[in-house]
């Protein structure tokens, strides 16, 4: 859809619930997938919250969107990227997340994990190293 | 320098829209080149052209609206965010079955890869919100 390939990371900081961000965010990585680009998914601060497993929105009233992050490998988003201190600072662990994965076609379909833990540091260099910087 | 600015939160609950409309109009008078002015989340709400604030105060929509005259700004309103908000203009009260348009004629209602367009085709996107 265009010849220019740039790296977009797509920086998600605040919870999945209170606020529209988180969602709204999810819409335009699921419209972007389209534009054939090289795209990171990066999670910190309350970002963090969105990726947690078995969310229950009954008692709120609004779309459980969770699931949908489990099909972002489909759409070629093979890149996830946490921030551990962010993790650190709620309490929780890898484990308390979805297991995201994606399928390479490469490697006979073979199942990937999506998910990258990554410090602080390193999480300010991807935002260096990024093209484009999606912050929501 | 090309920029893309998006602008995620709404008129006068927020300063967004202020700083983003300073910095648009700064950028352009410099000499550079924006590509597009995309509203998204409850930025949509930037494009009403029903907002009557009281007389001594700025008018948000207006002063984009003559921005966009004057240096022919492309300035476009995300459908998705619009439709939850009710942000309306001919095409989408139609399609809708609304009985009533609200969008400022300067600004035009597309959609979100209009966003990703720009980001591809600009030096920088510069996002102004929370």
């Amino acid at each position: 859809m265009s010849e220019t390939i740039k790296k977009f990371l797509y920086l998600n900081r605040k919870a999945p619930y209170g606020t529209i961000y988180a969602w709204e965010s999810l819409e335009v990585v699921l419209i972007g997938a389209a534009f054939d680009q090289d795209v990171s998914l990066a999670f910190v601060e309350d970002g963090v919250y969105q990726l947690t497993k078995d969310q229950d929105t009954t008692g709120i009233g609004m779309k459980n969107f969770s699931p949908t992050y489990a099909a972002l490998g489909d759409y070629e988003v093979k890149k996830i990227f946490i921030e551990k201190e962010s993790l650190d600072e709620r309490g929780l662990t890898l484990d308390d997340l979805q297991h995201l994965v994606w399928e390479d076609e490469d490697d006979d379909w073979a199942e990937k994990d999506s998910i990258k833990l990554v410090s602080r540091e390193e999480m300010t260099a991807l935002m260096e190293d990024a093209d484009v910087v999606f912050s929501f | 320098m090309k920029f893309a600015i998006q602008v995620n939160e709404g008129p006068y609950q927020h300063q967004a829209s202020d700083s983003a409309y300073f910095f648009t109009k700064a950028a352009l008078e410099k000499g550079h080149e924006v590509f597009r002015v995309f509203f998204y989340h409850d930025g949509v709400n930037n494009s009403s052209r029903l907002t009557t604030p009281p007389q001594d105060d700025r008018n948000i929509v207006n002063r984009w609206a003559e921005l966009a005259e004057q240096h022919d700004l492309d300035m476009v309103v995300c459908v998705a965010a619009a439709q939850r908000r009710g942000v309306v203009d001919e095409g989408e009260m139609q399609r809708n079955g609304k009985d009533a348009t609200n969008i400022h004629p300067r600004f035009r209602i597309s959609g979100l890869g209009q966003l990703v367009e720009a980001a591809i085709q600009s030096d920088r996107l510069v996002v102004f919100g929370d």
